[in-house]
């Protein structure tokens, strides 16, 4: 019996070899590809003569710059419509299937490959985005990588990387009703820093995440990349193997009962050993809300804001400018922050479960006056399923806006945006300066079921105090 | 000797010490609707650049300045490569700062952009100096891990795998890469996934 770390296990399965700076090379079992970062790989490629390796290891979708509404091509927007023409010559070209509008299939690139059972334990992952981390939930390897690296992973179906140090993160007890995954991320970012994590791999792990679905998880990996760390990861279990039971990509019989034998033997021994090591009482966590302008800059919201002079001296400055940037004092309470518009989407938070629980909030009420609510399904999966359990109808009799798969307003490549300083209350994974689309414009991140409730009430709400919330 | 070979660079600095300095401020998303890396260079820091004309990238006296100056975790967030791309067209040929985002070196040393760090008392001292004369020839020197500037010459450091890359001219993984095409075969080969969980 091996005592490593899941991560070294599957580090060492894919190591091809030590190049001459000393790096790793690493193979990469699957790799996703998106509009907005790949153009230039398939240029660099198209500019050496060069073919994609294993173009089965790669799958494109389309999730960044489409329109959520009216998805008629060409798109009204000509520099997306350019975008869209260059991924469908690119994977055409080279081989690539590509899961377009009309494939019933397309989505966030983060939600379509664990959808589809790509995303499987002990495997490698790679995509030109930083919230690859996602996939970790299933106990691989998921790493964002540059365009650069595209190019390369496209081309050698390997990468160049350096081995991080793994850090587990156990979080013991079970959460409180009415706080969620993405508080728990939250909670993490917001106890060990938004580099606190550099240099590291996370591994999940406690009875709290022993207890999560899949899609907690992922929620929970996604955000890993907000924390510093290169990636994260949670053992795969019998969870994990369930989730994948039956999906497209993944075998299924007995060769299905080999893999999950094999899965579950590359979870990391009871006595593995880790470089670092740090435990948090999930009973502790409330419902989190970043305050600032980034995801370590956050309360629970049943504390007020602290002041700069409550902090390290080396972050004074920093709450300074967000307190300004925000428009909020120290001393305040997150709780009661007046909202104007309200976002429920993004790979961190736009799965079925997502939706579901911010529909039972939204069940049977009414968005606040002057308050702009948006639902973005994280699929086109997700959004018929959704449709069928009728959770579009609730949302839109409450005046959300249920609108088609993509990012949207997660970071405003569509028409999706904010506007001058509005303030938004999002599901997404950042709360960066113009993150949302206007340069002025303010986030503050929280779970999905705490925006439902602060579209309704038009200011931030303890979602615990919801007589729905069980 | 590779023509990539990259030991010693030198320009004047722009100094930017702030810290959890993002991605998306580097280069907002919108300027990512877009096919090629061309014409980034004007758009870095835009948003910032207009909401503050003192922003030192708005500032005369810095203009032609190729050494970044940064403080702690800078360009975390998103792995847009477009990022260190706009950086490297709006002129800088390198960042030194208190401490990076991983997969924003990453990014920086596959093109050919050393990313070194200097601890905080130095980098304030740097730019102290450079806020006082904005002509100041700040030199990376990679060979002897240092950064000088007038009469200060200050231990600097980076991961010994990108300064090894760097300093060789091998930053271009994708050839070093390419070579082991066979091996690469071979240790997929030894995946199970790879061929469908076969039995035995
Ligand atoms: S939803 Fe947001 S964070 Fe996720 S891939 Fe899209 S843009 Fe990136």
């Amino acid at each position: 019996m091996s005592t490593e770390n899941l991560f070294n296990k599957v580090w060492d399965l894919h190591t091809v070899g030590k190049l001459s700076s000393g790096q790793t090379q690493l193979f990469v079992g699957q790799h996703l590809v998106h509009e907005v970062t790949s153009p230039q790989a398939f240029a660099m490629l198209r500019d050496r003569g060069l073919k994609v390796l294993f173009p089965e290891r790669t799958l494109a979708t389309v999730d960044h710059i489409i329109p959520t509404d009216n998805q008629v091509r060409p798109f009204a927007d000509g520099m997306a419509e350019e975008m869209m023409l260059a991924i469908e010559t690119n994977c055409d070209e080279f081989g690539i299937e590509l899961l377009n509008l009309g494939d019933g299939r397309q989505g966030i690139v983060h939600v379509v490959g664990p959808e589809l059972g790509l995303t499987q334990p002990g495997i490698t992952l790679v995509c030109g985005d930083s919230h690859t981390s996602t996939h970790g939930a299933f106990g691989a390897i998921a790493l964002g990588i540059g365009t650069s690296q595209v190019a390369q992973v496209l081309a050698t179906q390997t990468l160049a990387m350096n081995r991080p140090r793994v850090r587990r993160i156990e979080v013991s007890g079970s959460l409180a009703a009415g706080v969620f995954a993405k508080d728990v991320i939250l909670a993490i970012i917001r106890r060990l820093g938004v580099q606190g994590g550099v240099g590291f791999a996370y591994e999940y792990a406690g009875s709290v995440f022993d207890a999560m679905t899949m899609e907690e998880r992922m929620t929970v990996c996604n955000m890993s990349i907000e924390g510093g760390a290169r990636c994260g990861y949670v053992n795969p279990d019998q969870t994990t193997v369930e989730f994948l039971r039956g999906r497209d990509a993944v075998p299924s019989g007995e060769s299905f009962e080999r893999a999950a034998a094999w899965w579950l033997s590359l979870a990391s021994s009871p006595d593995a050993s880790f470089d670092d090591h740090v435990t948090i009482d999930g009973s502790m966590i409330e419902p989190t809300v970043t305050w600032g302008i980034h995801p370590g800059q956050s309360v629970g919201v049943g504390e007020t804001i602290l002041g700069p002079s409550e902090y390290p001296v080396e972050e004074r400055a920093g709450v300074t400018e967000a307190l300004e940037f925000m428009g909020l004092e120290a001393g305040q309470g997150i709780c009661g922050q007046a909202i104007d518009v309200a976002f429920i989407g993004s790979c961190t938070n736009s799965r079925l479960s997502d939706l579901r629980e911010a529909a039972a909030i939204a069940r049977g009420q009414k968005v606040a006056a002057g308050v702009r609510a948006l639902v973005v399904p994280g699929s086109q999966k997700v959004a018929a399923q959704a449709e069928e359990e009728g959770l579009d109808r609730i949302f839109t009799e409450a005046g959300f806006q249920w609108r088609a798969a993509g990012c949207s307003m997660c970071l405003a490549m569509n028409p999706d945006k904010l506007q001058g300083r509005e303030m938004c209350a999002s599901s997404s994974n950042r709360n960066f300066k113009g993150r949302q689309g206007s340069p002025t414009g303010r986030t503050l991140l929280m779970s999905p079921a705490m925006v439902a409730a602060a579209a309704i009430q038009g200011r931030v709400t303890d979602v615990r105090q919801w007589d729905t919330v069980s | 000797m590779s023509t990539n070979q990259i030991t010693e660079l030198q320009g004047r600095a722009i100094p930017l010490l702030a810290d959890d300095i993002d991605t998306d401020r580097i280069i907002p998303a919108r300027f990512l609707r877009c096919v090629t890396f061309d014409g980034l260079g004007e758009h870095a820091f835009e948003d910032d650049r207009l909401q503050d004309d003192d922003h030192p990238f708005n500032q005369k006296c810095f203009s032609g300045a190729r050494v970044l100056v940064a403080g702690r975790n800078f360009g975390c967030g998103s792995s847009r490569e477009h990022a260190p791309q706009a950086l490297s067209r709006w002129g800088v040929i390198a960042i030194v700062a208190e401490s990076f985002a991983e997969i924003f070196f990453g990014n920086c040393t596959a093109l050919g952009i050393p990313a070194v760090t200097l601890d905080r008392e130095r980098l304030e001292a740097l730019v102290g100096d450079v806020e006082r004369d904005p002509a100041v020839t700040v030199t990376v020197d990679l060979e002897n891990n240092e950064v000088r500037w007038e009469q200060t010459s200050a231990p600097s450091r980076i991961p010994s795998s990108a300064r090894s890359a760097l300093v060789s001219g091998d930053w271009d993984f994708l050839s070093q890469l390419l070579a082991t095409g066979d091996q690469v075969r071979r240790a997929a080969a030894t995946l199970p996934y790879m061929a469908g969980f076969p039995g035995s």
